[in-house]
């Protein structure tokens, strides 16, 4: 019963996550930008403007330069994150790939990574005047979220300890569309209803920064308006 | 209320962050454009019955055309590491003018009707309906954004509140709430050509009188050729180059320059004018109408190459938009940048070693330079990225014995505005400018204080204007800020010039 309520779940996470993104991002490059706004000194080349985005997606380099605790939180925050996700893969995978193999220790710290930097970050919305007056509802509920995932994971890691053979061949069911048992442990229960939360609320929310740092004009533009015409179909219509 | 810069802030150094004092300018509006200012750039009149309906299908026809809209909208995190970037937080400390807080009054209207999330949980992320109320705090705080792309720079997305304020402005042109200063002057441009109204023959005796007094200064006949058809380069120059100090200078330096380059230039009557007022209101359609006088004097006249005076925004539609909006350039000689900007002539000029240069002629100065936001941001200068920075300061270097650069994090791609751009540069926002500018204020007080500078130079028309105005506020003579081409016209020594070779001690007057 407990593994047909969560199959529900997770497909219907999976499905809104899935296509509401591919929807956004249908949109976002659907929609022409119509002028040159590169925020220069800008990349001359594709080349450079790849290299411009790798340093803003990896070590998010602006943020560096502009406020260096919520460059700490927030890149604790995400690198944590994505090794949690690596580490995650091994749920899904059978044999586990080398790599994720190779990140399993590395996984483990990171979860105290995602807490010091969620920490951090939900701090300064309470403690920073200027955000404080800046952060919505939404915004803590967001931290709340994450935060509650990450303690819950913890839990089951450090404190009460999961029946994990069990859940793995769960989400290995899930991935072959069989529905197989599911341990009925609460804090996994809570654990991967959050994680569905997320999935579900993602493509609504101000998550769409991850995919909508791909589409800013002011970083994704190669600065050679002189050299090469840029002309959205839109403006083009204008000219004749 | 409306303090006339009275109570401008005692920044401790210039990026000061300020307490928030909520409200502090929210009685800060510039004046409403009439119904003819309206008209003149394609406008309904005054404030329409059904506004709100239009205000919403206009926001919706910009999500779908501009991309930049859409995502910056949609992609903020609220992280706050652009709150303390904008000069006008810095200078009044009210919090919507902190860039994130000044794209939510519109996001929050977005959210409300564009997105799941602000239909059905409005008051969780902080949307809101779209009211009367709403519309005139737009008003006021889309008007304390001098679009300099500050914040640009330090979001982790590059979200630009420029691109926000822009639309929010067009929004509200197509409702009927326009600005009288931009839409005015983008009428006269459209009707005239120039943002003062100049006309032909105005102009002409206004170039007479320069080439009288250049030949009285330096006795050596200088041409400021108007209309001259087959001249080889058509200057574009903003129109406050024609009549306000210290553009004029500037002038007369770039019209040395091409004399003693030896090459042939005109200005046009029908295109004299290089700012464009259509990029402050976010109208594609108005700034493409003032490009397309570019384009046809360039026609007409048949020259084969395209020079910019110093103009910041016009800088930035010209090397940033001229070719979409007025392109193909094809008739023109494609071994030139197309359109290219006086610095980088007269940098290529001194690299060539045809110009001749006293630069003990400005040492009664010691110089910095301000980066304006347009020309720093937003456009380019020579083959490098960054040659925006380089160039001038190259030729200031050349043309000044002493200069000295303000703090890094004041400069270059993080410099702050004047105060005076994006469309502000009007009297009733004097306050606003006053405050606005007392960041660069400060800094340029902390290098007159270190290396006793004296004067500042820049290449834009706003930042001149706006500087001539705030300076004295700030313990500066009105004449503290001058042209880049000043320098340039102070040194340079023309050949034939009286005292050439010689050293003669009337230098003194040369500003
Ligand atoms: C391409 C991938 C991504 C990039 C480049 C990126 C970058 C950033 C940056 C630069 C910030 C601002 C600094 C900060 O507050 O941490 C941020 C905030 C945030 N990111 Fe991401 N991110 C990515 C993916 C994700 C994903 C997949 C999630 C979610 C599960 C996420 C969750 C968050 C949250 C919740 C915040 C706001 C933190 C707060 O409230 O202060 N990010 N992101
Ligand atoms: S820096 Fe960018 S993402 Fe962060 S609050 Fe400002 S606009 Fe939003
Ligand atoms: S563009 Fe400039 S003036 Fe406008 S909000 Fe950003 S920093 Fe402030």
């Amino acid at each position: 019963m407990l593994g047909y309520i969560y199959a529900i779940l997770f497909y219907a996470a999976t499905a809104i996550l899935v296509v509401g993104l591919a929807w956004k991002i249908w949109i976002y490059a659907r929609t022409p930008a119509p002028l040159k706004i590169p925020t220069t000194p800008a990349p001359k080349t594709r080349g450079g403007v790849v290299l411009r985005m790798f340093r803003e997606v990896v070590f998010f380099e602006s943020l560096y330069k502009s406020n260096k605790w919520i460059w700490l939180f927030g890149w604790t925050f995400h690198m944590g994150m994505w090794l949690v996700l690596i580490r995650h893969l091994r749920y899904f995978t059978q044999p586990v790939w080398w790599w994720v193999e190779i990140a399993q220790p590395f996984g483990t710290y990171a979860a105290f990574a995602m807490l010091i930097g969620l920490g951090g970050l939900w701090a300064r919305r309470v403690l920073v005047e200027r955000i404080k007056y800046i952060t919505n509802p939404s915004d803590h509920l967001m931290l709340g979220l994450l935060m509650g995932i990450v303690l819950s994971g913890m839990m089951m890691r450090f404190v009460t300890r999961t029946d994990i053979i069990a859940v793995k061949s769960y989400m290995l069911g899930l991935l072959r569309l069989e529905v197989g048992y599911m341990p009925a442990d609460p804090v996994l229960m809570l654990h991967l209803l959050l994680v569905a939360t997320l999935m579900i609320v993602f493509p609504i929310s101000k998550l769409l920064h991850a995919p909508g740092v791909f589409f800013s004009p002011t970083r994704n533009q190669v600065d050679n308006p002189r050299e090469k015409r840029h002309i959205a179909p839109w403006a083009a219509k204008l000219e004749n | 209320m409306a303090a006339d810069g009275n109570d401008i802030p005692q920044l401790a150094h210039p990026l000061e962050i300020p307490k928030l004092k909520c409200g502090a300018m929210a009685e800060s509006s510039p004046y409403v454009a009439s119904p003819d200012h309206q008209a003149g750039v394609g406008f309904p009149g005054e404030l329409l019955p059904d506004w709100k309906e239009r205000a919403l299908a206009k926001m919706k026809e910009l999500a779908q055309k501009n991309r930049a809209f859409r995502v910056y909208l949609d992609t903020c995190v609220k992280c706050g590491a652009c709150t303390d970037k904008c000069h006008y937080f810095i200078g009044t400390g009210d919090p919507k003018n902190m860039p994130v807080a000044r794209q939510d009054l519109l996001r929050s209207v977005y959210r409300r009707y564009f997105t799941f999330a602000g239909k059905h949980f409005p008051k969780l992320v902080g949307a809101r309906d779209l009211t009367e109320a709403v519309l005139d705090e737009w008003y006021s705080y889309y008007h304390q954004c001098s679009q300099c792309r500050r914040c640009s720079v330090f979001c982790p997305y590059g979200i630009d509140t420029a691109e926000i304020s822009m639309a929010a402005r067009e929004i509200m042109d197509v409702v009927g709430k326009g600005q009288k200063y931009c839409n005015e002057i983008i009428g006269k441009v459209h009707k005239i050509g120039n943002n003062l109204g100049l006309q032909e023959k105005a102009l002409r005796a206004t170039l007479e009188d320069f080439e009288e007094e250049l030949e009285e200064d330096t006795g050596v006949s200088v041409r400021l050729p108007l209309d001259e058809k087959g001249a080889d380069i058509l200057l574009i120059t903003p129109s406050a180059d024609f009549f306000a100090e210290p553009h004029i200078d500037g002038f007369l330096g770039y019209a040395k320059v091409f004399h003693e380059a030896g090459v042939s230039w005109t200005i046009s009557s029908y295109a004299s004018e290089a700012a464009n007022f259509g990029l402050f209101i976010g109208s594609y359609e108005n700034m493409r109408e003032v490009s397309l006088r570019i384009r046809k004097a360039a026609q007409d006249l048949g020259v084969k190459r395209i020079i910019f005076g110093e103009c910041g925004h016009a800088w930035r539609v010209a090397y940033s938009f001229l070719n979409t909006l007025a392109g193909p350039w094809d008739f023109l000689d494609q071994n030139y940048p197309i359109p290219q900007h006086i610095c980088e002539f007269t940098w290529n000029e001194i690299q060539k070693g045809t110009l001749k240069f006293d630069p003990s002629q400005n040492d009664h100065i010691k110089l910095t330079f301000h980066d304006s936001c347009n020309v720093a941001r937003a456009s380019g200068m020579g083959n490098e990225a960054g040659g925006q920075f380089e160039i001038p300061r190259n030729i200031l270097k050349t043309v000044c014995n002493n200069f000295h650069d303000m703090p890094r994090d004041t400069i270059m791609e993080s410099t702050l505005c004047c105060g005076g751009g994006g469309g502000l540069l009007t009297d009733e926002l004097m306050d606003l400018r006053t405050k606005g500018a007392s960041p660069r204020m400060k800094a340029l007080q902390e290098t007159t204080e270190e290396h006793g500078v004296t004067h500042m130079a820049a290449i834009c028309a706003i930042c001149k204007t706006q500087f001539a105005k705030v300076m004295p506020k700030f313990g500066y003579d009105m004449d503290s800020i001058v042209s880049v081409h000043q320098m340039v016209s102070n040194a340079i020594i023309l050949t034939g010039q009286d005292g050439d070779d010689e050293e003669e001690g009337d230098g003194e007057d040369a500003a």
